[in-house]
């Protein structure tokens, strides 16, 4: 039994050429508490601190508490979507430590009262959506029957209300709140959504307690955590931090970088771009990040190339953000394309003096206005973009396109279009 | 009927059927107008659609009128549930039914615009488009039935509804094209049918020779009403009083009891070219 | 102390809303409510409560702050 005061923890014991199997994983870890001897769970949660590793950082134990609390039958839903493109946390994982989250579920599941589980993967990961069954298989007898649901690839899918909302046999699309998943969720049931991370630290602090959680960490921010680092570093990858960790650090254990970066676009799609020499000062928890007005979001670390054009990449990226809106909230969808093409205005050289106001102005339009984040993420990043990229924005807007924006992306970018995208719901105005 | 004689209920009949009519051809222009978000500075959106929802029940209000009035008229015997279940009638069975059927739908419409809170906007919506069905079924029913079809202020009255719904509708189709081609097409052929059908149907039909007996029109009421020159207007007085005043007091020639409609169309005593309720 | 808010997935920008209550809502370029979410005052209550009606698509709620 290993209770590691130190790194790793998550990934303690993994093995990257395939999954622990249920025996190993009890080997390394230790049988998951009964409900008995962690029947404070909830509690242990809360003075543990722990936070939701999906990207919106929501406490933990107030989630537990809310579903358990709520009316109904309760289902505990493991969101391992991860819809993020430049994420690979959770894929990793369900693909190589699956009993770990599910064994999160299974303790998430009796703390509230549930007596089912759902289990969510992106259609387009087979690998883990393979080891997702396989590991199901494996399970014990006694615990709540898990169900594996293969969600389509739509960068929406990972949004909790969308997933809820797909579950109950709706569109792959996010819902108005209230009511919430943790009062009605799945076919109004109350459900509580984690992310597969999230379970995975729950199953640590299950058998290990909240001392040893935050033992680690930084004092507003305590535990570890997954983070991908990704671009322009000789080993991108999954690494576990702790919080508070300098971000320079990371980045030599990630074998330092590949040239010198233009740029890091920190916490994913919704986060920030900052500039290099800012983000090799930085400390990874939000407190230190809030300077650089980031967060870590999804734990995206994306390090830009010296070859890239921030100004092509960041088009492409406003284009791909307003293609994967559900299109269900006018500021949303007009918004997006708008502060798109303002964009691709500047890229091509036409843009004029009033462009920066009227993308500042466009991004208030859009930002706060849709039923989800989507929209406040895109705006957020984009304008981080103009801000730290600003003088090639202005290169741009004067000489027009240079030599590399026709290179080939190095953000990745999927071809994930929205399953049931019909006409009815791209257009706004009555038949 | 004491205190209406059955002219006066049948003048009321027809008068509150042609205000229905009108009312109910605004309520689908105005309709129009609100689901395309027409507005101008007089009248911005909430005035178009809370004028749309006041007509509406206006017009309801004059259907009401009109349905009452014609069963307390005695003068033909046309029982309440008449109004609501269509066919069932023996005074011209299809044409009084098509009302019917015109006045099932409106209420359908009107009643689940009022519970629009209980129902929800998808269950409201798709009543709602049951207004395209009941106004041109009014319009039949009112060419088909009314005694005055071929009098010249209720075809240009009828003329004036069909105008002003057919170049809404047009707006509409055309506005948006092509939004919803199919469903556009289909529009778009269901009023080319329905002007078809009215332009075809008009000269044989009720403008044509003999309709009151070819509609159904009972025996009795159709040998008792003295022949009335086809033009006149139901206001000028004192020949109708006379005469309608002597068909209620004397029996007609027909074997038929007063209150039973035949149905039949070969009555004893029938004229022809006789107008009639 | 009430708010207005609206449901944005619901709405389908017919504006109604604004023109009943412009002292909370305006409308953007597009067409769409922007909402002023200042607790409402006790005149504004009549008026916000027909914006509600008003609303085909019943968008626009009216919220008891929490």
């Amino acid at each position: 039994m290993i209770a590691a005061a130190t790194l790793p923890r998550l990934l303690a014991g993994i093995d990257p050429s395939g999954p622990l199997d249920f025996h190993q994983h009890e080997l390394l870890h230790g049988p998951l508490p009964s409900s008995r001897e962690a029947a404070d769970l909830i509690g242990d949660l809360e003075r543990a601190g722990l936070r939701g590793h999906g990207g919106a950082s929501f406490p933990s134990a107030r989630k537990l508490q809310a579903v358990a609390q709520a009316r109904g039958k309760q289902i505990v839903l493991i969101n391992a979507v991860e819809a993020e493109p430049a994420s690979e946390k959770d894929r990793l994982l369900v693909e190589c430590l699956p009993h770990l989250v599910l064994d999160g579920a299974v303790a998430a599941a009796r703390a509230t009262g549930a007596r089912e589980i759902a289990f969510a993967v992106r259609d387009g990961a087979r690998d883990a959506y393979g080891a997702a069954a396989r590991a199901i298989a494996e399970r014990p007898r006694g615990e709540p029957p898990i169900t594996l649901f293969a969600i389509p690839d739509s960068y929406v899918g990972g949004q909790e209300t969308a997933l809820v909302n797909y579950l109950s046999g709706g569109p792959l699309r996010p819902t108005f709140t209230p009511p919430r998943p943790d009062e009605q969720g799945i076919n109004r049931r109350p459900t509580l959504v984690n992310n597969a991370e999230t379970l995975a630290h729950l199953a640590l602090i299950a058998r290990n307690g909240e001392q040893w959680f935050r033992s680690l960490g930084a004092p507003g921010q305590p535990g570890s955590a997954l983070v991908t680092v990704a671009g322009a570093v000789v080993h991108p990858g999954v690494y576990e931090i702790e919080y508070g960790s300098p971000l320079a650090s990371l980045l030599t254990v990630a074998g330092g970088p590949l040239g010198t970066p233009r740029g890091v676009l920190l916490g994913g799609y919704a986060g920030s771009w900052v500039p290099y020499e800012r983000a090799l000062e930085a400390r990874l928890d939000d407190a230190e990040l809030a300077v650089l007005r980031a967060r870590v979001l999804a734990g995206v670390i994306f390090f830009l190339g010296e070859e890239a054009c921030p100004v092509a990449e960041t088009l492409r990226l406003a284009r791909w953000m307003a293609g994967q809106s559900a299109r269900q909230c006018g500021p949303c969808l007009h918004g997006l394309d708008a502060l798109a093409d303002e964009l691709a205005t500047i890229a091509s050289g036409h843009g004029d003096g009033g462009t920066l106001q009227r993308l500042g102005r466009l991004g208030e339009l859009t930002a706060g206005r849709g039923a989800c984040a989507h929209p406040d993420g895109a705006v957020n990043c984009l304008l981080s973009a103009l801000e730290t990229f600003e003088h090639d924005f202005a290169e741009h807007a004067r000489s027009g396109p240079c030599a590399a924006c026709g290179l080939p992306a190095t953000l990745p970018l999927p071809d994930w279009h929205l399953p049931d995208s019909s006409p009815q719901r791209r257009r706004l105005r009555s038949l | 009927m004491n205190v209406l004689t059955s002219q006066t209920a049948w003048y009321l009949t027809r008068a509150t059927g042609a205000v229905s009519l009108l009312l109910f051809t605004a309520a689908v222009v105005l309709g129009i107008l609100d689901v395309q978000r027409f507005s101008s500075r007089r009248w911005p959106r909430f005035v178009i659609d809370g004028v749309h929802r006041r007509v509406s029940l206006l017009a309801l209000a004059f259907l009401g009128a009109h349905v009452v009035t014609t069963v307390i008229d005695t003068f033909v015997s046309i029982p309440l549930i008449d109004a609501f279940i269509p066919f069932i009638g023996s005074y011209r069975p299809i044409w009084l039914g098509l009302g019917a059927v015109a006045l099932d739908l409106a209420l359908a419409v009107v009643i689940t615009s009022l519970a629009r809170d209980q129902i929800g906007y998808r269950g409201w919506r798709a009543v709602h488009w049951l207004s395209y069905a009941c106004w041109p079924i009014a319009i039949v029913h009112g060419l088909g039935t009314g005694s005055d079809a071929s009098s010249t202020w209720l075809l240009a009255l009828t003329a004036l509804c069909v105008v002003a719904v057919a170049a809404a509708a047009i707006w509409r189709l055309a506005r948006d094209w092509p939004q919803a081609r199919r469903a556009r097409l289909a529009g778009a052929a269901a009023l080319v049918a329905f002007l078809i059908f009215l332009v075809a149907w008009l000269p044989g039909g009720p403008l044509g020779a003999d309709w009151a007996k070819r509609s159904g029109t009972p025996a009795r009421a159709a040998a008792a009403v003295p022949p009335r020159a086809t033009t006149t207007t139901p206001l000028t007085g004192s020949t109708n009083e006379t005469s309608t005043g002597s068909s209620s007091e004397s029996p007609s020639g027909g074997s038929s009891a007063p209150g039973e409609g035949s149905g039949s169309v070969q009555g004893p005593g029938e004229s022809e070219g006789q107008e009639e309720h | 102390m009430t708010r207005v808010r609206v449901n944005p997935i619901a709405c389908e920008a017919h504006g109604m809303c604004a023109e009943l209550l412009p002292e909370r809502i305006t409308l953007d370029e597009w067409g769409y409510p922007i909402v002023d979410d200042r607790p409402l005052t006790a005149e504004q209550l009549a008026h916000a409560e027909l914006a509600v009606r008003a609303c085909p698509v019943f968008a626009v709620l009216l919220e008891a702050a929490r």
